[in-house]
């Protein structure tokens, strides 16, 4: 029993490094800040999130394993909070999004509010 | 829930974070717990029906499956060698339904923790949501997805119905 847990979470770490490094590889050719965000934010999480259940599965302390759940908790819910605060605070700084963007709603509001 | 309920649930969470669990960490947790519901004790939702917490519960099953296929799907077009040709970035306008903050604010971050999107602008009246597509089919399709999808369970999970 002990031995599959110990399998189960070498293949959750094997697997949230997976993650967090095409996170990075993402972050690093996407074209623009939207689209990175996608990476870092998406793949970025589950990678963290696998390596803390990894880490709550192996320890066999009992606030090792809440604390490591309240972790993965907290970063689902800042990942997106912090994910949108920097989408929204690069269009208010006047960053645009890649030329390769078919359709921009945010344009037509810009033009509104002006 | 009630504050007293809320308190205790905060001093346990309190001990899980700082990892130790004698009685005057727990009365420490339950003090910060008991000020910082205090202060936000205009905030607090009104007490919860059961099935309400079901209905929660179904979207947090709901929400976990969709981040594992967001994550994969992210992570299988950033390997692309033609990733540029796979990329249709576009921002949408979604219309809300969804009226107070906090409906607002779980919409937002189960949008961008969901395949393909990401939440970025909210208007100034928040009557709209300006969504990020990483790879966009059409517009109509997105819109139709969120509005079925998430936006119905925060209704759901938000309505007083029940």
């Amino acid at each position: 029993m002990i031995v599959i847990i110990q399998y189960l979470a070498a293949a959750l770490i094997l697997v949230g490094s997976i993650f967090a490094l095409l996170a990075s590889i993402g972050v690093l050719r996407l074209p623009d800040l939207y689209t990175r965000m996608h990476a870092a934010s998406k793949a970025g999480a589950v990678g963290a999130g696998f390596i803390l259940i990894a880490i709550a599965l192996l320890s066999n302390d009992i606030p090792i394993i809440l604390r490591a759940l309240a972790g993965f908790f907290f970063l689902l819910l800042t990942t997106p909070v912090s994910a949108h605060l920097l989408a929204q605070a690069s269009w208010r700084a006047g960053y645009k999004p890649a030329a390769s963007t078919v359709i921009n709603d945010l344009d037509a509001e810009i033009q509104s509010h002006s | 829930m009630n504050i007293l309920l809320l308190t205790l649930v905060l001093a346990f969470i309190w001990a899980t974070i700082t990892g130790t669990f004698g009685l005057l960490n727990l009365l420490l947790g339950a003090a910060v717990g008991f000020a910082a519901l205090f202060i936000l004790r205009a905030y607090l939702a009104p007490p919860r029906a059961l099935r309400q917490i079901r209905r929660l519960l179904s979207l947090m099953g709901l929400f976990l499956y969709q981040l594992l296929l967001s994550a994969v799907r992210v992570a299988a077009i950033v390997v692309r060698p033609n990733m540029r040709e796979t990329l249709r970035p576009a921002i949408i306008a979604v219309p809300l339904d969804v009226k107070s903050n906090a409906e607002i604010t779980l919409l937002a971050n189960l949008i961008t923790l969901t395949p393909g999107t990401l939440s970025t602008v909210i208007s100034e009246d928040k009557s709209k949501l300006f969504v990020h597509v990483i790879t966009l089919e059409s517009r109509e399709a997105l819109i139709a997805d969120i509005k079925d999808g998430f936006e119905k369970k925060v209704i759901e999970v938000f309505s007083n119905d029940g």
